[in-house]
């Protein structure tokens, strides 16, 4: 049995779009572009990214939730790349997930009993009810709640019913996409002590969607952050926030405000994450970059290479060391100011 | 300008404010006083449902009126904006206090043009001419960092991302050079590298007109890092009200302690987060007596009944409205900055 419980490799996806007028023409998003990692098993592994950064498509990829474009999905030793629907069936017990928003992703007209007794339904297992309630029981509800319905529960609460239904059929993975983005401060604790919990208990194996970095560092053993599509640095979680290698995951991680009284360094991108639909040549990230090196940046595109140990990331001048402050960012070797006359008019603030 | 840093913009006394619903009556804000100055910004943090959209909401006179009943006052340049009639407030809103709200998705008209929309609102307050709206529109665009300001004005909406419909929104906002503007959650639907952006602006928006700027959030954060003084709330209640520096250097309340616990840390990873147990309580019958009781683990036995007044504990210390006394407190807090430092 191998490590790794999941295989991405070069995984691809493009989403046909129209446009134009009376939409004749079509144009390819660039959703997920090159992505290779692996999901060890037993690990949380974190995926980090601003919207329409892929992350959550890389997810539905892993799951086959959608169809991938190229590349492959390895799913326990087993290529699930190009399987049909219907033999993909059997897989689904052991690879399960975790919605966002709690008020949508439970139907309204189910009894929570109903909503976690599902899977044992689809799959036929005995005793179903019992087995509910222990769920409900195991995620911190309580077996009298089986005949309720979702309105009378809280934010927090029903998240914990969506982790129940999770649970239900002991599965291998649980990807979780943005489980407590939705939720209050104080419920968030809660609910990511559940699963630190559940993960030990069950030797579950996640894979954590979101776009908050202070929640990803309570949980994640690796962490993977995504940039128009692309991987741009993958590492250890501990490494990645000590020691960050790629200019955006330095400019992600000191854009998080925090309560701390430590002064700190903070870099502020200019401008907006640009269209995937027309992403930049070469290094995706380069128009926002503030070591950008022009001639070589927007010529040839970076690979993901190992740079420290358990940490790779795809940039040709990665930061030698961490925090530095934005004069020295900007003064990587053989980059000057006259090289980025574009950054100088979104300095004028 | 004219005006000078340090002066008494609003003042609010008492503000109270019940929703009559079928189900009884929601009550939403009780009893809350806090005052703004010129060149501060004041966060207000607390979770959904603690009233911190509504108490602005009510100072902008954007409740219904007739189905909401508002008590208290909200003393703005020496007039009590609950009593001023609707075509006289309608003179104060959008342009001696100005409003963003969050989802700078939904505050844009999808079919009109950013600048026309900036310029309506010049235009709702001025006699200027269309030329004259629409320039002040471009030069605001400008001023917030829109690039090539002058062609941008003419896109629509979906042309923009949501950091620059922000932008815009911010624009708009400014037109009539307002005294006072209340940002409402104005990051939240932001990305991280975006939010910073806006942060900024917004910092040096406060600066440059000089006036007053009310930041509602749930994220302390945000807060920690732009406000200069910061009323906590709970269920309709104020309950710590002080500088920035010290309610994050010497938190008094239980819950503020329970918020800055709960929050995830990106300094460091915990061996367990500390939630703060149970939810918030229902406003159609919040608990009697302090309304965190059911939820502090420090409570004893005036708790459940007594409501604690917002009061100075002790000399150098900032309002709370906790029965603990104050040398408790102090230890607990002391015990607790230990617990965090280890």
């Amino acid at each position: 049995m191998s490590d790794n419980l999941v295989e991405l490799e070069h995984l691809t996806k493009h989403f046909d779009v129209k446009q134009g007028v009376f939409a004749r023409g079509t144009a390819k998003v660039h959703a997920v572009e090159d992505v290779t990692l692996q999901v060890r098993r037993g690990e949380t592994l974190g995926i980090v990214g601003e919207s329409g950064c892929g992350k959550s498509t890389t997810a539905r990829l892993m799951l086959r939730l959608l169809d991938v474009t190229s590349g492959t999905v390895r799913f326990d030793g087993r290529d699930i790349s190009t399987l049909s629907q219907r033999s993909l069936r059997p897989l689904r017990r052991e690879m399960q997930m975790v919605f966002q928003d709690p008020y949508a992703s439970l139907n309204p007209r189910k009894s929570v009993g109903q909503i976690v007794g599902t899977p044992f339904a689809i799959h036929g297992v005995k005793d179903a009810r019992s087995r509910v309630q222990e769920l409900l029981e195991r995620v911190g509800l309580s077996p009298e709640h089986y005949n309720r319905y979702p309105h009378e529960f809280s934010g927090g609460q029903r998240q914990r019913i969506g982790v129940a239904r999770a649970l239900a059929l002991s599965p291998k993975l649980i990807v979780c996409d943005e489980p407590v983005s939705a939720l209050d401060v104080s419920i968030q604790a809660q609910v990511l002590n559940l699963l630190r919990n559940l993960q030990k208990d069950f030797q579950l194996t996640y894979v954590f969607i979101t776009h908050d970095l202070s929640v990803l560092r309570q949980i994640a053993d690796r962490i993977a952050v995504m940039y128009l599509g692309r991987l741009v640095e993958i590492g250890d979680s501990e490494q990645i926030y000590v020691a960050p290698k790629h200019p955006y995951t330095a400019a992600l991680l000191s854009a998080v405000p925090r309560t701390g009284t430590d002064p700190r360094q903070r870099i502020v991108l200019s401008g907006d994450v640009p269209s995937p639909i027309d992403p930049p040549q070469a290094c995706v990230f380069h128009p926002r970059c503030p070591r950008f090196h022009r001639g070589h940046c927007d010529v040839e595109e970076p690979h993901l290479r190992e740079l420290a140990p358990h940490q790779a990331a795809a940039c040709h001048y990665p930061l030698e060391r961490w925090p530095m402050s934005d004069s020295e960012l900007r003064q990587a070797e053989g980059v000057e100011r006259k090289d980025r006359p574009h950054l100088e008019g979104a300095a004028r603030e | 300008m004219t005006s000078s840093s340090g002066e008494r913009l609003l003042d609010v006394r008492g503000l109270t404010v019940r929703f009559p619903t079928s189900d009884g009556i929601v009550q939403a804000v009780s009893d809350v006083s806090f005052a703004l100055s010129r060149g501060e910004t004041l966060g207000i943090v607390g979770e959904s449902g603690s009233g911190k959209s509504v108490s602005n909401l009510a100072i902008m006179g954007l409740l219904n009126r007739a189905r909401t009943v508002i008590g208290g006052e909200v003393e703005f340049k020496g007039r009590d904006l609950l009593t001023l009639p609707p075509d006289e407030l309608r003179k104060v809103r959008g342009k001696e206090i100005a409003m963003v709200f969050q989802d700078p998705f939904a505050c844009l008209h999808p079919m009109y043009r950013v600048g026309k929309q900036i310029a309506e609102a010049f235009s709702a307050h001025s006699d200027a001419g269309k030329d004259a709206a629409w320039n002040r529109a471009v030069e605001l665009l400008d001023h917030v960092g829109i690039p090539n300001a002058k062609s941008r004005a003419r896109d629509y909406p979906h042309q923009f991302s949501g950091g620059m419909r922000q932008r815009a929104m911010i624009a708009m906002a400014l037109v009539h050079n307002p005294d006072i503007l209340i940002c409402d959650e104005p990051t939240t639907a932001l990305d991280v590298t975006v939010q910073a952006q806006i942060l900024e602006l917004i910092e040096g928006v406060k600066r440059e007109f000089d006036i007053g700027v009310i930041l509602v959030t749930h994220d302390l954060g945000v807060v920690a890092e732009t406000a200069n003084s910061v009323m906590v709330m709970y269920a309709g209640r104020v309950m710590e009200y002080g500088p920035a520096a010290e309610i994050f250097r010497e938190p008094q309340h239980p819950y503020a302690w329970g918020l800055l616990d709960s929050m995830p840390s990106i300094e460091r990873r915990l061996d367990a987060l500390v939630p703060i147990e149970g939810s918030p309580p229902s406003l159609l019958a919040p608990p009697a007596g302090c309304p965190f009781h059911p939820r502090c683990p420090y409570r004893f036995e005036p708790c459940p009944t007594e409501r604690p007044p917002l009061k100075v504990p002790a000399e150098g210390a900032h309002l709370d409205a906790c029965h603990l006394p104050y040398e408790k407190k102090v230890e607990l807090g002391e015990q607790r900055a230990k617990k965090v430092a280890a």
